[in-house]
């Protein structure tokens, strides 16, 4: 009998070229980019954790989730209650409890209590809602969203409600954004080549034949959901000390659909799918917003007005869905060789279609 | 007795503006599978067509100015062309396209229009006056109930009263019914896919012009959001109701609208604020117990 060839021998190649092609664009960035240019490539590092996040439950599972960046919003409070100087949560955030105002963390131990906050919440939601499958889990899913963004805008003595609270140490650069963002690819690639992962994009492609054969639907998916807000958590922990001000606004509808858009673009089963999208679109958007200030060809200066560049994104998102409706990397990974098992993986669009049915 | 004949009339309006909002999404779901998130924004457009193109911090009204027999027709065609032309440039692409593309294309378009809207008005709320007779209180049964709830009331029940005739009595709406049942199966029956597809988007486009005009008046202003939370709520009205279900997506609307007001009226005055977040709490639950919706049409179920 001849062996198996091992799964991680042939596919460990996607995430080692991800993570390579991202420190490139790292390196670059930080020899020759600009301030603002930084800051856009660390954007661009936090957006590919949080797709990166998305796609563990999304791409594997292939249901759709609406809730994920409630996630973000549980990691990113969470770090700005632990990090922000006790001084100042005195005055803002009086209703903490006495442990946690006294207490200050410095980011590398905040950001991982962050995740796990977030997989904890993800772990007793997910219970409930992983119960549900096809469009009324994305309803749930959405449920979820609605009702974190309206506690955390209300609960004033907690969260500061609407307004922003400051003080959190911006202590973000281009080096701790790409390996924020590597840490996500390892882990959804982790996930995806394990028993549990592979086991749920078998749900996903026959969840018939998959139930028959002993998976159990609703632990495979409480499984990525969590890891899935794991690293969603973080990259909102990431995010707070990108802009070290947070308020529940930045994590509601405008978010969900931009990161979501981005996933599909790039498409949506594939883990090369969820990078590519994140950097696609913000390369874009860097792009049209340089459009906007104006570039000068000669004497003559030419800019676009100001709100073209929304409009021109959502263009090209509805050209390229167009041409190719299952995104840039028609859901197939990169890798020297090609990964023949994806390969035939990569046509569960029926089933999605099934479910919606 | 006046109190709760207030909440009722409170819990109807309201539910009625969910109800039209969830009518025009169920109807494109049930022929094409499409979510249409560019739903809000189709609302916003008709409210914002009444004024003239303007970032001045004031309003100029233009078609708003018209009588109410010329507007009204203005601005149902206006939704409808604006539907219709979403659907020919670009849904008509993603006729076998994965709901999550098709969703996510639309949500694009719905971003295009938003942005447009903010290019040529500005983010600014603008105010607008319709109708300000329609403000003032009427006394029914010793309760004060603006006139305007009434009308947005009956407005609701004539046009459901006028989609179910349209949807059972004629063949255009037979054909709408088969469509949304078993689309492949009407088509080999010599359905007009086009046509049906067409019609249903025109529909939808009335009801969100209808929905726009609603919420002008009532809150007089015009704001770019203001779509965006009714499409919301209505999106979730029809899954609760069960997608692809017409009456149900009607149910749905009214149920959450009745909710709303409901926890809005009981909840201890601390919590009134989380009301939001009762709602949806409430809807996980229902989904929990009746994940197919609650009236779900019997071709919703999965088939094996």
């Amino acid at each position: 009998m001849s062996k198996r060839p091992s799964v991680i021998r042939q596919t460990i190649m996607t995430p080692i070229l991800l993570i390579v092609v991202l420190l490139i664009m790292a390196t670059l960035s930080y020899q020759f980019g600009s301030r603002a240019f930084n800051r856009t490539a660390v954007e661009m590092f936090i957006n590919i954790m949080v797709v990166v996040g998305l796609y563990v439950f999304v791409g594997n599972s292939g249901l759709l989730s609406f809730g994920h960046i409630s996630f973000m919003c549980l990691g990113a409070y969470m770090t700005a209650w632990l990090a922000i100087p006790p001084v100042m949560k005195s005055i803002t955030l009086k209703g903490l409890p006495t442990w946690l105002l006294h207490t200050q963390l410095p980011m590398w131990v905040a950001t991982p209590i962050s995740g796990v906050f977030a997989a904890l919440v993800a772990l007793v939601v997910g219970r409930v809602i992983m119960r549900l499958s096809g469009i009324a889990a994305s309803i749930a899913t959405f449920g979820l969203l609605g009702v974190v963004n309206n506690v955390y805008s209300n609960w004033d003595s907690v969260t500061g409600g609407q307004g922003s609270i400051v003080g959190i140490p911006p202590t973000m650069n281009v080096w701790i954004g790409w390996l924020g963002a590597a840490v996500a690819i390892a882990i959804a690639y982790l996930y995806a080549t394990s028993r549990s992962g592979l086991a749920l994009r078998a749900t996903r492609d026959e969840s018939v034949a998959a139930s028959a054969s002993g998976i159990d639907i609703v632990r495979e998916r409480l499984i990525a959901f969590v890891v899935s807000a794991f690293i969603i958590g973080i990259a909102g922990a990431l995010y707070a000390h990108f802009l070290s001000i947070v308020n529940p606004g930045a994590f509601y509808l405008r978010t969900t659909f931009i990161t979501l858009s981005m996933l599909v673009v790039g498409g949506m089963y594939s883990l090369s799918g969820a990078v590519t999208g994140v950097v696609a679109i913000s390369v874009l958007i860097e792009f049209f917003r340089n459009l906007e200030k104006g570039i000068s060809l000669g004497t003559l200066k030419v800019a676009l007005p100001n709100g073209a560049q929304e409009i021109a994104i959502g263009i090209i998102t509805i050209v390229i869905l167009t041409y190719l409706p299952a995104g840039l990397t028609r859901n197939r990974e990169f890798s020297w060789r090609g990964w023949p098992m994806l390969r035939r993986l990569s046509r569960p669009v029926q089933t999605a279609v099934k479910e919606l049915n | 007795m006046t109190a709760v004949l207030q909440i009722i009339f409170d819990a109807l309006s309201l539910g009625s503006l969910y109800a039209l909002g969830a009518l025009g999404i169920a109807l494109i779901f049930g022929v094409m599978r499409l979510v249409n998130f560019a739903h809000g924004d189709f609302i916003a457009f008709c409210v914002f067509a009444m004024l003239w193109p303007s970032i001045d911090a004031t309003a100029v009204v233009f078609a708003g100015m018209l009588p109410f027999y010329l507007l009204i027709p203005l601005l149902l065609i206006i939704g409808a062309a604006l539907s219709i032309l979403s659907e020919i440039i670009v849904f008509r692409r993603f006729r076998n396209a994965n709901p999550a593309t098709m969703m996510i294309a639309s949500f694009a378009l719905g971003f295009v229009i938003r942005h447009l809207l903010l290019m040529l008005y500005s983010s600014r709320p603008k105010s607008i006056t319709l109708w300000p007779g329609l403000g003032l209180p009427v006394d029914f049964l010793g309760a004060h109930i603006p006139m305007l709830q009434v009308v947005t009331i009956v407005i609701t029940l004539a046009a459901l009263a006028v989609l179910v005739l349209f949807l059972k009595r004629t063949r255009y709406g037979l054909e709408m019914r088969a469509a949304a049942d078993n689309f492949t199966m009407a088509r080999m029956l010599g359905v007009r896919a086009n046509g049906v597809i067409l019609l249903a988007f025109a529909i939808s486009g009335m009801l969100a012009a209808a929905i726009g005009l609603i919420l002008a008046t009532i809150s007089g202003t015009a704001d770019i959001n203001m779509g965006a939370n009714v499409m919301l709520i209505a999106f979730i009205a029809t899954v609760i109701g069960g997608l692809g279900s017409v009456p149900g997506a009607v149910a749905g609307g009214f149920i959450i609208g009745a909710a709303s007001v409901v926890f809005q009226a009981t909840l201890p005055h601390d919590a009134r604020v989380f009301r939001d977040a009762f709602v949806y709490g409430a809807v996980i639950v229902v989904l929990l117990v009746r994940p197919q919706g609650l009236f779900a049409p019997k071709s919703a179920k999965q088939r094996v």
